[in-house]
């Protein structure tokens, strides 16, 4: 059920039979997908498809059970450690009363390539500088991050991946509670990425999200259902399984129009 | 009485000299230690931690070893049990966070009771930075200049894990390797204060400078400036009053600490209650 664009090219992200169990309990088995540079590729999937223990195990969060995962050809660890995986959590995964500025926040992405004292250099500065410029904070930098807007928090959160200098973003929701304005530009800073080489996995539900920009997508539930172009991939077939069979008759007009949300939630939350 | 004579006269005695020294350099590391205790939610966990070394302080007394040794093992030996009973069983963590720090404490209870030494309860329980001994006065020192340089330097990192530990992670720093300084930061904060406050009133040296900060200001840094100089006035203020009154210096420390925070509650310019009723009403 996969296509693989792009076979040339070795992939950005190469994720071969990945399985990881909690306490004897199989989040995720089997799971294998690869995506090649540049590429912006939605991860569509119920709640406790295993989202986000994909994205742990491309952290280096969880020890996989069995399978591999090469990240521009390197292990997670070694990626890790060359600052290449960016993470942009939801906005509710934080204290936003804590004591600290835009700056600081974004500022904190460049700790993995700073000294051990994180004192910022004349790079680091500018590093923080360049990505509060792209996501529209400069001027927004002293404030307290409480006093940002939703909207604002994600897109604070998007300057500190950034700031970090990854290849490869993890993005956790990035469209909740964002207001119109916020969601083109950050589709707009997502397409500006792809041009810039970077590969974003986009946890999503929002369906129009991934035939409106994403390349690919990746189907989970439990395990890589599919993956490839989205064109191929996000088909009525493909979105019954991944959502168990629970997909409404909306879906034939997903394609360039917004829809309602086209599956039914058979007592299953939404991530 | 004039000022200058209030402030010098205590000065004249060595005992007060040396009372006000380390309550102070007490006062300002436990501070800065309460920025991190406020922030990371571990106010709960400073009061179980600082009851729990109790026993390791008697243990490391009968054997001659340094104050620090014993506390540290049991201060993060208690969190490994609770940890472990957690996992382990239904019952919450703040269940098990009170059940376990008594029951240390207890355990450290009995044994003062029993191990023939010089260790005076009271003095444990409620501190005795007027009669400081000469080897606890440098131990202590010691043990704060040890904190002091652990948070200094690790301060981003702290903040970074108090905030935000799952970024930390995706970064490549141990959030283990920081739970576990914080942990022994605390444990070791835990027998410096218990010198001048007590094991009863420390957790209020590991919390009320920091809560008090937190209320005055939006910026890391200056809430840690303002918790120390927090700590340090009132231990130099407590220490004073209590020469004056004749009355439990622990207690009038606290007590000072206490309502330096209830006028930041009151007053502070942002997030103080008189503010925040000025805006309500603005806003209404």
């Amino acid at each position: 059920m996969t296509t693989t664009p792009g076979a040339t090219k070795p992939p950005h992200i190469a994720v071969e039979n990945l399985s990881v169990s909690y306490s004897g309990v199989v989040a995720l088995s089997k799971a294998s997908l690869r995506l090649n540079q540049g590429t912006i590729c939605g991860l569509v999937g119920m709640n406790g498809a295993g989202k986000s223990t994909l994205f742990k195990a491309l952290m280096g969060f969880v020890r996989p059970s069995t399978g591999s995962i090469r990240i521009n050809g390197q292990s997670v660890a070694q990626a890790q450690r060359r600052q290449s995986v960016a993470y942009v959590p939801q906005a509710e995964s934080v204290d936003w009363d804590f004591p600290l500025s835009v700056t600081d926040v974004v500022m904190m992405g460049r700790y993995g390539s700073m000294g051990l004292l994180r004192n910022p250099r004349h790079r680091d500065h500018e590093a923080v500088r360049q990505s509060l410029e792209l996501v529209e904070l400069w001027h927004l930098r002293r404030r307290q991050i409480g006093e940002l807007s939703g909207g604002q928090r994600k897109r604070a959160f998007l300057a500190r991946a950034l700031a970090q200098g990854a290849s490869v973003l993890l993005l956790d929701e990035p469209f909740n509670g964002v207001d119109v304005r916020t969601e083109k530009l950050m589709v707009q800073l997502f397409m500006a990425f792809r041009r810039e080489q970077r590969t974003l996995l986009i946890s999503t539900h929002d369906m129009d999200h991934v035939t409106g920009f994403c390349d690919q997508v990746v189907l989970i539930n439990k395990t890589v259902l599919a993956y490839g172009e989205t064109s191929e991939v996000f088909t009525r077939e493909n979105l019954a399984l991944t959502f168990g069979g629970c997909v409404l008759d909306q879906v034939p007009k997903m394609w360039g129009s917004r829809s309602e949300p086209m599956v039914t939630d058979h007592g299953e939350g939404w991530n | 009485m004039d000022t200058i004579g209030w402030l010098m006269e205590p000065l004249h005695h060595v005992f007060m000299v040396k009372a006000l020294l380390i309550s102070a350099v007490v006062g300002g590391v436990c501070a800065l230690l309460s920025c991190f205790m406020t922030l990371k939610g571990w106010a709960l966990m400073g009061d179980a931690v600082s009851h729990a070394v109790l026993p390791g302080v008697v243990i490391a007394y009968a054997l001659g070893l340094p104050l620090a040794v014993g506390a540290f093992v049991f201060g993060v030996g208690s969190v490994a049990v609770i940890g472990l009973i957690k996992q382990s069983t239904r019952v919450k963590e703040d269940t098990v966070i009170g059940l376990v720090f008594t029951g240390f404490f207890a355990l450290g209870l009995i044994l003062v009771s029993k191990v023939r030494s010089s260790l005076d309860l009271m003095h444990i329980l409620f501190g005795n930075v007027l009669g400081i001994r000469p080897q606890d006065f440098q131990q202590t020192l010691v043990i704060s200049a040890l904190v002091l340089v652990t948070l200094l330097v690790f301060r981003r990192d702290l903040v970074l894990f108090c905030f935000d530990p799952t970024h930390a992670r995706s970064i490549g720093i141990s959030t283990g390797l920081l739970y576990y300084l914080l942990l022994s930061s605390l444990s070791l904060a835990a027998v410096a204060g218990l010198q001048t406050v007590g094991i009863i009133l420390v957790v209020a040296m590991l919390v009320t400078p920091g809560a008090t900060a937190y209320l005055l200001t939006d910026s890391f840094s200056t809430m840690g400036l303002l918790a120390v100089a927090s700590g340090i006035l009132s231990s130099l203020l407590g220490t004073y009053l209590s020469y004056w009154w004749d009355a439990s210096p622990a207690g009038c420390i606290v007590v000072v600490q206490t309502l330096l925070f209830v006028l930041a509650m009151v007053l502070a310019p942002k997030h103080g209650l008189l503010q925040r009723s000025r805006h309500h009403q603005f806003t209404q």
